[in-house]
């Protein structure tokens, strides 16, 4: 370890951590120790977790924000949930098919944002925000019309009913507007989750700490100085992006492959969810990854422990990002915490 | 005969948006933040006014009244406990992140004291509707008041701006700050000054809005909101005469686009419209182009 710099150290004490946590939490559901209602939110959890960190890499690390990201999860989730349903028979070894689903709902997902990304990016200001924010609506917006149904002939769309796909009675209604798709094979597992987690982690932190990271960070601090030293700002915020909505994505399979039934209502793929994940963001820390997984745990886990709080809980988040903000980023605010922690050391000088 | 019906109600939608988006505009102009928190100032001003005449039985002009005081109180208070503090903050994400938790502060205490069931809102305009040539075409009080009131804002507003002192300072402010407080002008107060004429315009646009649809839930201003600032960046971030045609072009594209493309998808229709711009013409119809110095 000794010879490993500092950041190769934090970055395994990151896969550690999730491991470790894996491993408890795994104990806990074979003891039986855990509720029916926690152990249900395990695999929702994993999904979150990795939409917490992939956010994490557009806000912390590209400095944009991002108000569309379940909107990519979206993405991510309807079409390997489409490809895994039209598949079920074709493919019967879950575990491939699950592989393909995750490529194609983070290829999808990653289009998305790179179509979004290409306008966008170039410009300055916070036209990101509102344009991913618009991007999510239409997505939700155009899974709730859309009907795709399947029978000998082939495939049929429609954006009226499923009425007008016109199937031969041997059809088979795939996505049937805003019911979404039913019977999406259930191949999702906490543990397949954790190990998604840790892919994520690996992509997201490897990142960060090559050549291009370091420009992605170099155009946050600073446009113009990093544009002056030859950085090329559009390709390297457009990788930093595409890169967050294809994880995105991930975090929709994982979450599509756990439900009987997908469909898109504003709680699960609106602004809400997209809220949600910023928050868990904010909290663990913008631009620190571990934080995002805490954050991401305990807000996912502390609600339903304490169900009485449930009619509060989006009002604690609203509170929780403002005083959060205020805290960190007030100018006043930094100055305070710098004048304790600068008497604090005082004081510990005195003692030695 | 539809068509012209359509126009009509699309010029009273845009107007609606293009009262919102003035709000959006000025505060963006002084402030350089996206005030997310300016579509919930909406809702909570169409509660207000819903709250005074069904709860406390009061006439519909006062309730008005009051709506407006308490947006524009409410206005003032946000930007001095949330937005002042990070007004120099290092990051402008801060700013943008703590406008997303007071919009979402607004929208769960409304849930919280009004519930999440939709209220029918009674229409606060007693003008009749106007039927024209011979019934087929009918344009409601509702609309003429909505277009007449933009058209006296936008009037008295601009006249406010460019006659007024207080009207300069703001420019000023939002020409440079720090220029404009070695002039002597009162930064703060000009941005305060701002916000709460923002919020008043907002108080208005939720009455007129849900007067027009008289449905309202802790969600009604959030859609609005974010469709006048489409409407603010379509016109030209910045410009107050830029919000006008905006938001009329956007409420005309969104009525048209539910009347002859489909009624679902006419969201996403006017974000469509919102990328397009953004590729062809970032800077908005009437905005100006400045380059960064370095």
């Amino acid at each position: 370890m000794k010879n490993r710099s500092k950041t190769t150290k934090n970055n395994i004490i990151t896969y550690i951590m999730v491991i470790l946590l894996f491993a408890v939490m795994q104990t806990l559901v074979s003891t039986g120790n855990v509720s029916s209602l926690l152990k249900g939110l395990l695999v929702p959890l994993c999904a979150y977790i990795i939409l917490a960190v992939s956010l994490n890499l557009t806000v912390g690390i590209l400095g944009e924000l991002s108000l569309g990201h379940a909107g990519f999860m979206c993405v991510g989730a309807f079409t390997s949930a489409f490809f895994s349903k039209c598949t079920a028979d074709l493919i019967p070894i879950s575990g491939v098919r699950y592989l393909l689903a995750l490529l194609i709902g983070a290829a999808a997902a990653g289009l998305c944002g790179i179509l979004i990304g290409i306008p966008v990016l170039r410009l300055k200001g916070d036209y990101l925000a509102i344009v991913t924010l618009a991007f999510g609506e239409i997505i939700k917006n155009i899974v709730n019309i859309l009907f795709i149904g399947r029978d000998e002939n082939g495939f049929h769309f429609s954006t009226k009913d499923s009425l007008s796909l016109g199937l031969s009675p041997e059809g088979e209604v795939l996505i049937n507007g805003p019911q979404g798709i039913t019977g999406t094979p259930q191949d999702s597992s906490f543990f397949i989750g954790v190990v998604l987690i840790l892919v994520t982690l690996f992509i997201v932190l490897n990142l960060i700490h090559s050549r291009s990271g370091r420009a992605i960070m170099a155009i946050r601090d600073n446009r113009i100085a990093a544009e002056s030293i030859g950085i090329n700002i559009t390709k390297y915020k457009l990788m930093a992006f595409s890169i967050s909505a294809a994880l995105a994505g991930v975090g929709g399979v994982i979450y599509a492959h756990n439900l009987a039934t997908l469909t898109a209502q504003p709680k699960n793929f609106g602004y809400n969810m997209s809220i949600m994940i910023l928050v868990f963001v904010v909290l663990g820390g913008i631009g620190n990854i571990r934080g995002s997984i805490i954050a991401a745990i305990v807000l996912t886990l502390l609600p339903e422990l304490l169900r009485g709080l449930s009619d509060y809980r989006m009002l604690i988040y609203a509170v929780v990002l403002i005083v959060m903000m205020l805290f960190n980023w007030s100018p006043k605010a930094i100055e305070w915490r710098e004048k304790c922690s600068a008497k604090w050391k005082r004081n510990k000088q005195k003692e030695a | 005969m539809s068509f012209i019906s359509y126009l009509i109600n699309g010029i009273s939608l845009g107007s609606v948006y293009a009262i919102i988006a003035l709000g959006y505009t000025m505060v963006y102009g002084i402030a350089k933040m996206l005030n997310f928190a300016h579509g919930d100032v909406i809702m909570i001003g169409a509660y207000v006014v819903m709250a005074s005449v069904t709860g406390a039985g009061l006439p519909p002009f006062a309730a008005v009244l009051i709506s407006i005081v308490f947006c524009t109180v409410l206005g003032i208070v946000i930007e001095s406990v949330a937005y002042r503090p990070l007004l120099n903050a290092a990051s402008s994400l801060a700013v943008l992140i703590t406008a997303i938790g007071v919009s979402y502060l607004l929208q769960n205490i409304a849930l919280l004291i009004f519930g999440a069931n939709t209220i029918s809102f009674a229409s606060v305009v007693p003008i009749p509707a106007i039927e024209l040539a011979g019934g087929s075409l009918t344009i409601t009080g509702e609309a003429i008041v909505t277009i007449v009131l933009c058209i006296i804002i936008m009037t008295t507003l601009t006249l406010f701006i460019k006659k007024s002192k207080a009207g300069q300072a703001m420019l000023a402010v939002s020409e440079d700050k720090g220029a404009a407080q070695l002039m002597g002008i009162h930064v703060n107060g000009t941005i305060a000054l701002t916000f709460a004429i923002g919020s008043a315009l907002a108080a208005i646009a939720g009455v007129l809005l849900c007067s027009a649809y008289p449905t309202l839930t802790p969600y009604t201003g959030a859609m609005p909101g974010i469709k006048a600032f489409v409407a603010a960046v379509f016109g030209g971030i910045g410009s107050i005469p830029g919000a006008l045609i905006g938001g009329i072009l956007l409420g005309v594209i969104e009525i048209f686009g539910k009347a002859y493309i489909s009624s679902q998808m006419a969201d996403a229709i006017v974000f469509g419209v919102l990328i397009v711009i953004l590729i062809v013409k970032p800077t908005g119809i009437l905005g100006k182009n400045i380059q960064e110095k370095v």
